[in-house]
């Protein structure tokens, strides 16, 4: 069973929809019991940061989330809920994350480029090995929305992608069951599902 | 890269895709699920469903309609027509829309756009804005202005300072239709895109008078970040595999 944490932050349908697609059990649940009993977590998420971790963390689910993360329960953040994971974010003002992977939430310095950052990019492999993209060619597109961006060192980014300068896009914690997805893989089409699904499977 | 995007899109009436009766390859031309499969799996990066209908009615049946294409979609879904309220946007967005198109009701009411993004954020603040050619400045470049319902009504306001006006609110995304050359198949409006994006920060979704693969190149060049087309898909006059083959070849990145 798979729990689609639900903190009232975006569309996690999508998520449930991609989910039944592959043929994975899941709920949508604002319970931080089913964090528990669940063998595998998705921290999905649109919105702006500071809300987001003030509604985690008055509603209990983030010290529910940190423990079972790291007791080793696989978790997969995406868009905003890939920036959680992070030790803190500086979307207006400076607010504490997660703390699950090493790093910090920046704005994307896009060169002249239009911010946010919309529409299918495609993914540079800088760790092929990693559970979620064994097998993945190197270029496939996935779609992003976002205007700000994760700061972490190379050895966390299992994917990269370019958008006026290099975007983590793909991202692991060093020690623990935690990825984090910066592009929506539920709408990412066979490459997003594949992901999903390597996901779900491990 | 950032890929450009091609965006099919279908008006649907009282819950059914209408114009589709010589679609073939599917069982029901005008089941919206049969189509949204469709598109999902044949290089659309992104589908948008228009809703024409009239009644209120109507407009529940294309809610559930959006709900049941909604599962069938891995690739973003754009929903439009007849959206007027901050609630209307949430109605959508719980059937599983990613975005929400707005036009004559954000000219009426421009808080719309703001409300709607600070409640759901800017990504799926779509602003679709119908243009048309008024006159000619000085330097030969095209004036327009924004007209509203269905391209009858004059708002006398100037399309580039309204496009400027709907990102200061937070629009996510502008949909720009040429009433000019909608239809007409002789080629998207340039100048007019141009003009748009050249002043924008967000994207531009070019739409009106796609033809043939030619005008989705030049639209490109002229500044669009994603282009729009209804009959051409959906007669199958051309298709989207082929027209992004054709992109690629020259140089244009696309998703294939």
């Amino acid at each position: 069973m798979i729990d689609i944490i639900d903190y009232k932050m975006g569309n996690l349908h999508s998520v449930k929809n991609a989910l039944d697609k592959l043929g994975y059990e899941s709920i949508i649940s604002s319970d931080a019991a089913d964090i528990k009993s669940a063998d595998k977590l998705i921290l999905p998420g649109v919105g702006a940061f500071p809300d987001a971790m003030a509604l985690l963390g008055e509603s209990g689910l983030a010290s529910e989330i940190e423990t079972e993360c790291k007791n080793g329960k696989p978790l997969l953040g995406i868009c905003l809920g890939m920036q959680l994971l992070f030790e803190k974010s500086y979307e207006f003002g400076c607010t504490d994350g997660l703390g699950l992977i090493p790093g910090e939430v920046i704005p994307i310095d896009g060169h002249g480029l239009k911010i946010p950052h919309i529409g299918w990019n495609s993914l540079s492999l800088l760790n092929p090995c990693d559970t979620l993209v064994k097998g993945m060619r190197d270029g496939e597109y996935v779609y992003f929305v976002h205007s700000y961006r994760a700061d972490t060192d190379k050895q966390n980014t299992v994917c990269s992608t370019f958008y006026g300068e290099e975007i983590p896009a793909l991202v692991k914690s060093p020690s623990l069951n935690v990825w984090g997805a910066q592009f929506h893989p539920e709408k990412s089409h066979d490459t997003g599902l594949a992901i999903l699904k390597r996901f779900a499977e491990q | 890269m950032l890929a450009k995007r091609i965006i099919p899109c279908l008006d649907v009436k009282d819950g059914r895709v209408v114009k589709g009766v010589n679609f073939v390859g599917l069982r029901d031309a005008g089941d919206i699920v049969e189509n949204a499969k469709y598109y999902n799996d044949c290089g659309a990066d992104e589908v948008c469903f228009l809703d024409i209908t009239a009644t209120h009615e109507g407009r529940k049946t294309f809610a559930l309609q959006v709900e049941k294409a909604a599962r069938e979609l891995f690739v973003p879904l754009t929903v439009g027509g007849g959206i007027s309220s901050v609630e209307d946007f949430r109605t959508m967005l719980l059937a599983g829309a990613d975005k929400v198109s707005i036009n004559s009701a954000a000219v009426k009411n421009p808080r719309l756009i703001s409300d709607a993004a600070e409640k759901f954020g800017s990504q799926c603040v779509v602003v679709a804005i119908d243009a048309k050619k008024v006159g000619v400045d000085p330097n030969g470049k095209g004036i327009f202005h924004v007209f509203v319902h269905g391209g009858r009504i004059d708002t006398g306001t100037d399309a580039v300072k309204w496009a400027k006006e709907a990102q200061k609110r937070g629009a996510g995304e502008i949909l720009l239709t040429s009433m000019d050359a909608d239809g007409t198949k002789d080629g998207f409006d340039n100048d007019l895109t141009s003009q748009v994006a050249n002043e924008l920060t967000i994207p531009v979704i070019a739409s009106g008078g796609a033809g043939k693969p030619e005008h989705f190149y030049d639209t490109f060049k002229a500044g669009a970040d994603a282009a729009l087309a209804a009959t051409l898909f959906h007669f199958r006059q051309l298709e989207i595999k082929d027209l992004k083959k054709y992109l690629k070849s020259r140089g244009i990145e696309v998703r294939l």
